[in-house]
């Protein structure tokens, strides 16, 4: 039985799952090589010290270890290539001195991980603690450094007015806004909140093996990465090859949400122990390791400020901020907060002034953890606008329509010149509105308060900005030339009819749980009528698939299905003019379907997708001169970044007495414009939303004022659990883009950018009878009490 | 030190330190690699296997702990061809993403049906509290669960609860 | 994740269990290894021997000899949560049990084990304390009966002797007229995961007032704690909201209330007051 799936809004069961499912899912730490080795690394328990000697005598002693290595070995090599530059680069091993606590000083390699281990406890380092800098305010203020002889701990500020001087012209809103703080008629509110630093917690840990060839001199490395190309070009550059002999596999890889978006120093390290001992090497992360070894997230502390009249325009928005950047900067670091500049004022017209100081710290690098910037962003400005909305005495929905980009300001240009190709935030939050009715609500919210309760309702918006576009933002510091890979925002697909009439579809992306066979095939299958089942598409494999730039930013479907969308139509035009010649009909009368070709108007004069190509691959049964074979590979260059955007409703019970927040609803209603697979697109919706939930009420990394990091498990660290949450009930708005040819945005991260804010919101409105106007995340219960306690008085 | 055990129905065995993980064992010495490691703590539930019918965490116990025991891990799961109930609940209802938290969430959720035969929302969402998954927001994880124990009691399913409204354009 | 070497006994017998602990200054008794693996992985505790008692017949039993129910060495948390002994006889500590960890952790853990370690934040140490439970340690030299009062010393330290192993708890059963009830608050809200604070008691109620009380308390000091003020001040009250929220008042007297990630010292204080004030009134409703 022949099935076409359709390729917009057609379920279909992930082709992933079978083998997920029965534990036959292949990930790096189950690949095993004849000969490996394992490396484990000895890390700093000092947050900033010199080291003074490194004794490796006792571990290089033990039975079964192989070598160990310091910076001493590897200092040739470079430091950990990163892709915006700015800041101290990480060196592959300490390099005289250490940085933050987990900081890997010396690499061990032995036959297996218990003795590895073993061996990585008995190197003896001598350190001479220096200063840390933890806290990130006093990184600008203070005078100690968090990197020895460092003018200052600020490595850049951006402002929204001059964030990329020479290309946008724009006017800076600054002294309009204070004029507008000088009218007797408006408010002025203002919060400092802090966004905390968070851990990705993916649960797979990091693993990679790699084995060189010396046959070759040629290396292959399997890595949990979001980013297979851009680590193969990294491998390459840092080890002089072409980049064509470094041969990168992602497998499955078990969750990224960013953080599998670096280069790391253990993927170069066990390439350079692979090629020194002759021997595959692979090294695993440890959950605890995990802390040290993979960026984390967030960690931003910034003022908001509105001025805006009492009936609620808003006249200006203010966010002054630190965003702490840790100690290193690794892939795009210092530029997650220019993420959140693209989406700083959210879905409103409003006037915008904005200033984020990037600072080091003696801390873990912070880096993209799923929204990169822009859940940060819609933080500020949501909660600030909720407390203006509650300073005026207006319902926070209606201050947030008065100030909406209406439906017909798109495309709209935002206030530091980006343009967002479409919208209708009114009809979006009318619908999450009617969905939940809203006045309902507000009548149980007060009937409940009457009887004691306190029940909360927080409503929060977003906009996100996904599938980065266009091309020149490369120029930016965004593109990949600084691994070796000079390209820009892209997408690659490649299709390809085999002599079968299956269909090989294969994709330079690097997806960690997103379903992309799934999507891809039902793009393919759509396209070209061909059975879904009959579909294969691979990924992640360095050797096979057409460069790309990898999976992050919510960019995937829009970029590189995009790209695989067109090389569908490439191949369907091609398989025209051969179905044409079989079937002695006219090109254009072709029409693809039900597993073939037939002549449109007569559905029983066709072709089998076998039989075509059997002529594609057999010359001399096609149309004269026709060359043989049967793919396509496309690439696909937005014009624009596509701009999603939803609204989301959270309904929470607080019990006063002790804190305890209960989440008794949520209610998302997103639009990412059309939808491939609503039930994929539902999944990533709940899991964004889940870990904003997390970042709301449960997550964050603590440090000491040592640098230690007292949060390094998930005993300390609790993401949320099955328990924790409720059902989440999703509703949709649908508002096409024109950037690409399917009409699709993104949705990887929308969930996450919008629900935190969501959540503290409702919070806040819950316990607002006892005067309390702003609680910071996260929202455990001795925070909510405490919040209580203090408007108590 | 040797140590026996029924793992999937196979007799098997190995000589191991005493300070080797079942799942290291498991991994390692049977090359059954469906169980997962994620933490070091006892809390994600990655490693989750049936030792003598309950599920456990692997990574919490020493191989020689399991000498003598009978051990099912998710290659188990199936019987042949037919797949278990939750597998194909987790299937049908979307219940994993990167699916690495998935082989032991199915052992849980096994684990539950076999206690209990109709499990409120509630009381799956508590079952399965020692399993960790950072992509699904386990909403439909607990679809999941709620589809395969309808289908174990010889009941229909109810029906997906995800967006299926949407009208598409092409 | 990968435990330093160690040897390993799997122990036929108590006895033979015994002699390994008495020979072997840096051994380490084992049940379920839910507490003892996790630290061992993390290299916080390297044990040179571990001896399993997990094979040792006879230990995994919940006798109910009338008055006292006897909680063997290996009887897992599921067990213990699920027993129609203890839910029915004392029901703080079935309830503990239940809040105990996850599923698999219930499966594997022992509440014997549970106890012996000692955890600041555990929840069946404040049941055994309101329930005024005696453990029972044996060694080669001999069995000993400490009562649970005296048996908790500080942060994961017990009145165990090294050479000593927690072969049995022995709890009272709650009789006619008498409840007993546990709740927390845990760490992630809501009564998940470790105790931020909870509190177990234990009231007898005579003609409409209380005649007998205890309460005990977990997560807020450096050891769970018998908060006895609490029970003075009850005792002879009619057992009201207003009357169990005036004794619940004196919950942390004599307790030294440790401020951590989940809490400052204020609020643990006044969450110990909420929760053994929840805590009684559920054995008062359980009682009547």
């Amino acid at each position: 039985m022949t099935t076409s799936v359709s390729a917009m809004g057609g379920i279909v069961r992930r082709k992933e799952d079978p083998a997920l499912i029965a534990g036959r899912g292949q990930y790096v730490d189950d690949i095993r090589l004849n000969g490996e080795a394992v490396m484990a690394f000895v890390r700093s328990p000092f947050a900033h010290a010199r080291i003074n000697s490194i004794d490796t005598a006792a571990a290089e002693s033990m039975p079964g270890v192989l070598a160990v290595y310091t910076i001493e070995d590897v200092r040739d090599l470079g430091p950990v290539l990163a892709q915006v530059p700015v800041g101290v680069l990480r060196p592959l091993l300490a390099d005289g001195a250490v940085h933050h606590v987990g900081e890997a000083v010396a690499a061990v390699v032995a036959e297996n991980s218990y003795v590895a281990r073993d061996a990585a406890d008995s190197v003896m380092v001598d350190y001479d603690p220096l200063p840390a800098v933890v806290d990130m305010k006093a990184a600008v203020t203070g005078t100690d450094r968090a990197h020895e002889g460092a003018e200052s701990n600020v490595l850049v500020t951006w402002f929204s007015h001059d964030w990329w001087p020479g290309v946008f012209e724009l006017e800076d809103h600054r002294p309009a806004i204070a004029e507008a703080k000088q009218r007797d008629d408006v408010v002025v509110v203002s919060q400092e909140m802090l966004n905390q630093r968070l851990i990705p917690t993916a649960i797979e840990p990091r693993a990679v093996l790699a084995d060189w060839n010396h046959g070759y001199d040629r290396v292959k490395l399997w890595s949990s990465t979001q980013m297979p190309h851009a680590l193969a070009g990294a491998v390459a550059k840092t080890f002089g090859l072409p980049s064509n002999e470094v041969h990168v596999v992602a497998p499955e890889v078990g969750g990224g949400f960013g953080a599998k978006l670096n280069i790391y120093p253990d993927e170069i390290l066990t390439v350079f122990a692979s090629k020194d001992l002759n021997r595959p090497v692979r090294w695993t992360e440890t959950r605890r390791e995990s802390a040290f070894s993979t960026i984390q997230g967030r960690g931003w502390v910034a003022t908001a400020t509105i001025t805006g009249t009492r009936d609620g325009e808003i006249l200006g928005y203010e966010l002054d901020g630190i965003a702490d950047m840790g100690a290193y900067s690794q892939n795009f670091t210092v530029a997650i907060p220019v993420l959140g500049l693209f989406v700083a004022q959210g879905q409103y017209d409003i006037p915008l002034a904005w200033q984020v100081a990037c600072v080091q710290t003696n801390t873990q690098t912070t880096d993209a953890y799923r929204g990169a910037g822009r859940p940060e962003a819609s933080y500020y400005i949501e909660r600030i606008i909720d407390m203006y909305a509650a300073e005026i005495g207006m319902d926070p929905t209606e201050v947030r329509r008065k100030n909406f980009f209406k439906k017909e300001d798109f495309p709209a240009t935002t206030a530091i010149g980006l343009t967002m190709d479409s919208g209708d935030y009114e009809t979006n939050l009318d619908t999450l509105i009617a969905d939940v009715d809203y006045a309902g609500l507000r009548s149980m919210q007060a009937a409940a308060r009457e009887e004691g309760r306190y029940i909360g309702i927080g409503v929060g918006t977003y906009v996100e900005v996904c599938g980065f576009a266009p091309s020149v933002l490369a120029e930016f510091g965004f593109g990949w030339d600084a691994y070796g890979m000079p390209t820009s925002f892209s997408g690659s697909g490649l299709v390809r009819i085999n002599p079968d009439g299956s269909a090989t579809v294969i994709i330079g992306t690097g997806p960690s749980g997103q379903g992309h066979q799934t999507t891809w095939a039902q793009v393919v299958s759509d396209r070209l009528g061909i059975d879904f089942d009959n579909v294969r598409v691979t990924h992640g494999n360095t050797a096979e698939s057409p460069t790309g730039v990898g999976t992050f930013g919510s960019r995937s479907a829009a970029v590189d299905g995009a790209a695989t969308y067109e090389a569908a139509e490439k191949v369907s035009k091609k398989a025209a003019d051969i179905v044409a010649h079989m079937l002695e009909a006219s090109a254009d009368d072709i029409r693809f379907a039900d597993g073939g070709a037939h002549v449109a108007g007569s559905p029983g004069h066709k072709v089998t997708w076998a039989e075509i190509a059997e002529v594609a691959y057999k010359p001399h049964k096609g149309p004269e001169g026709f060359e043989a074979g049967l793919e396509a590979h496309a690439v696909f260059s937005p014009g624009n970044a596509t701009w999603p955007f939803g609204s989301h409703l959270a309904v929470v019970e607080v019990d006063p007495e002790t804190g305890n927040v209960e989440i008794l609803r949520y209610v998302g209603v997103d639009d990412c414009g059309n939808r491939i697979n609503p039930m994929i697109v539902d999944g990533q919706i709940h899991g964004g939303i889940a870990q904003g939930i997390g970042q709301a009420m449960f997550e964050e990394a603590i440090y000491d004022e040592d640098g230690n990091l007292l949060t390094g498990s998930l005993i300390d660290y609790p993401i949320p659990t099955a328990g924790d949450l409720p059902a989440f009930e999703l509703g949709w708005t649908n508002t096409p883009t024109d950037v690409n040819p399917m009409g699709v945005k993104g949705i990887g991260e929308a969930g996450t950018i919008g629900s935190a804010q969501t959540i503290v919101n409702a919070v806040v409105d819950a316990v607002s009878p006892f005067g309390v106007k702003h609680i910071d995340m996260p929202l455990r219960p001795k925070r909510v009490w405490d919040a209580i306690q203090k408007a108590r008085g | 030190m040797q140590v026996t055990m029924t793992v999937n129905g196979r007799e098997v065995s190995g000589d191991v330190e005493p300070r080797t993980l079942l799942v290291h064992f498991i991994r390692e010495n049977l090359r059954l690699t469906g169980t997962h490691v994620g933490c070091e703590t006892s809390y994600c539930g990655a490693c989750t296997i049936q030792v003598d019918g309950n599920a456990v965490k692997s990574c919490t116990m020493l191989a020689v702990q399991a000498d003598g025991a009978t051990v099912k891990t998710v290659e188990g799961l199936a019987d042949g061809d037919q797949l278990h109930a939750v597998q194909e609940g987790f299937w049908e209802r979307h219940g994993l993403q990167c699916g690495y938290c998935t082989p032991g969430m199915l052992m849980s959720a096994a684990s539950l049906l076999e206690q209990n035969a109709s499990p409120s929302e509630d009381e799956i969402r508590h079952a399965i509290e020692g399993n960790l998954c950072r992509c699904t927001g386990y909403h439909n994880i607990v679809r999941s669960i709620e589809y395969a124990a309808a289908k174990l009691r010889g009941e229909e399913p109810a029906p997906p609860d995800w967006t299926l409204d949407f009208e598409g354009v092409s | 994740m990968y435990p330093r070497s160690f040897e390993y006994v799997a122990a036929a017998s108590l006895d033979e269990a015994l002699s390994a602990l008495a020979d072997n200054p840096g051994a380490k008794v084992m049940t379920g290894g839910m507490s003892l693996i996790p630290l061992m992985k993390l290299r916080l505790f390297s044990p040179s021997l571990v001896v399993d008692i997990g094979r040792v017949p006879g230990l995994d039993a919940i006798d109910d000899s009338g008055d006292q129910l006897a909680i063997g060495a290996l009887v897992r948390h599921a067990a213990t949560a699920s027993s129609d002994a203890v839910k029915s006889g004392a029901a703080a500590l079935a309830q503990a049990a239940a809040l105990t960890g996850d599923v698999q952790v219930r499966n594997r853990g022992t509440t014997c084990g549970a106890i012996a370690h000692a955890d600041i934040a555990a929840d069946q140490t404040a049941a055994v304390l309101a329930l005024g439970a005696t453990m029972v340690a044996k060694s080669t030299s001999g069995e000993r009966e400490i009562a649970a009062a005296d048996f908790f010393v500080d942060t994961l330290t017990s009145a165990l002797e090294p050479d000593e192993i927690l072969v049995e708890v022995r709890v009272p059963k709650t009789g006619a007229g008498s409840g007993s009830a546990y709740g927390k608050l845990g760490r992630r809200g809501g009564q998940s995961d470790y105790a931020v604070a909870g509190a177990a008691a234990v009231v007898t109620m005579d003609g409409g007032n209380v005649a007998a009380a205890s309460v005990a308390l977990t997560g807020v000091g450096t050891k769970p704690t018998l908060a006895a003020g609490v029970a003075e001040a009850l005792v002879g009250t009619d057992g009201s909201a207003e009357a169990v929220a005036g004794a619940a008042g004196r919950a942390t007297e004599g307790v030294t209330v440790l401020e951590d990630l989940y809490g400052s010292e204020e609020y643990k204080s006044h969450l110990a007051q909420v929760y053994a004030a929840r805590a009684i009134n559920a054995a008062i409703a359980a009682a009547t």
